[in-house]
């Protein structure tokens, strides 16, 4: 069996998704970076954009993480994001509608926030 | 009816009509801690993560960052009080208000200048009716505080503590707000946010004999620091706003069952005291039939003769 890293999404009000993965990756500041089992201890600031965790059991999993931070340690690696929903729970429709709105309105929050979910579900 | 048995009639009445309205009041606050200590309880995973990862950056680096460094002589600081919207919940607010006045004396004493930010119409109205002055206030969440309202109300604090102490700026933040301890214990206490005290996290994450990793930083510590501060303070706002709910509705929740209580007690009384007037009420009519029987058969005998 392949080395595993055990998983925690948690948003501000509610613990996402938890479970083992073989590899996650996700968006830091610097640079889009992986993270495998056994990775050195790493602490980043996230980007706004769509996380990837390869679960243990073959499936992959995307979350739409709004800001936040990666912290790694002891094979327990933990995502922090202020907002996070997993892309199956993301309604697409009511997204581009969203995003739509904020084109029009001009507003540049609501824009990207709508953008990181619909690419969270096209990455999926 | 006599005259003062219908008083008491209408007193049953009234107390009768309070009763199921603070026995409803009670059953709805009671449901609500349920919901706002599930709440808390969702919070906490985000504030131990975040809390573990501060307390990493803290101690892994050197970095000096004016939110952890203690200003040599701090001149202002802002003290953020958490209030309830709406009263019916005992000595709730009393409680809370009194911790901050008690914090603020004990700040000007140090010799500093207080900034008093107040959240809840409870403790905006104090303040005001003692023409006291507040630098902010916000209300209409604290019944249910989502984390958009922690954010809204941590901005200006954030801001207040970066800005330069001679521009307005404060150099530590404290809170006062009633922590939960259980569904009949919740004090008011006051806690400092910043500048944070290292050692105080690390205690909190109980990670006492837990050795901290090395951490890779990136991009870097500085800016890791810089984001992770204001979404530590975001989060302990959040966590103080949800216990502070929790702690409200427990309160009112225990008023209310004190004040159904009386209202039974009342009751009891009153009926008791309305039988003793019927009672009373029919013995006179007795003695007044008795009475004028009498008299009449005194007066027929009286005719006879």
């Amino acid at each position: 069996m392949a080395a595993e890293l055990h998983v925690e999404l948690v948003a501000a009000d509610r613990s996402v998704w938890s479970g083992e993965a073989t590899l996650v990756v996700a968006r830091t500041t610097s640079g889009d970076i992986g993270v495998m089992p056994g990775h050195q201890p790493l602490l980043g600031v996230l980007e706004s954009g769509p996380v990837t965790i390869r679960t243990s059991d073959g499936g992959t999993v995307v979350a739409a993480v709004h800001g936040g931070f990666i912290s790694f340690a002891d094979n327990k690696l933990s995502l922090l994001a202020e907002i996070a929903e997993l892309s199956d729970e993301i309604d697409v429709q009511r997204a581009e509608r969203e995003l739509e709105r904020a084109k029009a309105e001009g507003d540049a929050h609501a824009e990207r926030r709508a953008d990181v979910r619909l690419r969270a579900v096209a990455a999926r | 009816m006599g005259a003062q048995l219908r008083v008491y009639k209408r007193r049953i009445k009234s107390v009768t009509a309070t009763k199921k309205i603070t026995k409803a009041m009670e059953m709805i606050a009671a449901s609500r801690v349920v919901k706002a200590q599930r709440k808390v309880a969702a919070s906490t995973p985000y504030a131990t993560e975040l809390t573990r990862a501060v307390t990493a950056v803290g101690t892994g680096s050197n970095t000096k960052h004016p939110l952890t460094t203690e200003a040599e002589t701090a001149t202002r600081s802002a003290v953020l009080l958490l209030t309830s919207d709406r009263g019916l919940a005992g000595a709730f607010n009393s409680n809370a208000i009194k911790a901050a006045e008690q914090l603020t004396e004990r700040l000007e004493a140090e010799g500093k200048e207080v900034d008093t930010y107040i959240v809840g119409r409870r403790g905006l109205a104090h303040y005001n009716f003692r023409e006291r002055k507040v630098a902010e206030s916000w209300s209409g969440f604290t019944d249910q505080p989502s984390y958009a309202d922690a954010k809204k109300v941590a901005v200006p604090l954030i801001e207040a503590i970066e800005k330069a102490t001679a521009d307005g700026g404060v150099d530590e933040l404290h809170i006062v707000y009633t922590e939960f301890v259980s569904m009949m214990t919740q004090t008011a206490v006051d806690s400092r946010l910043l500048p944070l005290s290292l050692e105080e996290v690390a205690e909190e994450s109980h990670a006492k004999g837990e050795i901290l990793p090395l951490y890779d930083f990136e991009p870097s510590a500085e800016d890791v620091l810089d984001a992770l501060l204001p979404r530590y303070v975001e989060s302990r706002i959040y966590n103080a706003l949800l216990q502070s709910a929790a702690s409200k509705h427990a309160a009112t929740r225990r008023a209310m069952k004190s004040a159904t209580d009386n209202a039974g007690d009342l009751i009891t009384t009153l009926s008791r005291l309305a039988n003793a007037a019927r009672q009373a009420e029919i013995t006179q009519e007795i003695s007044e039939i008795v009475g004028g029987s009498a008299a009449l058969a005194d007066a027929t005998a009286g005719s006879d003769r």
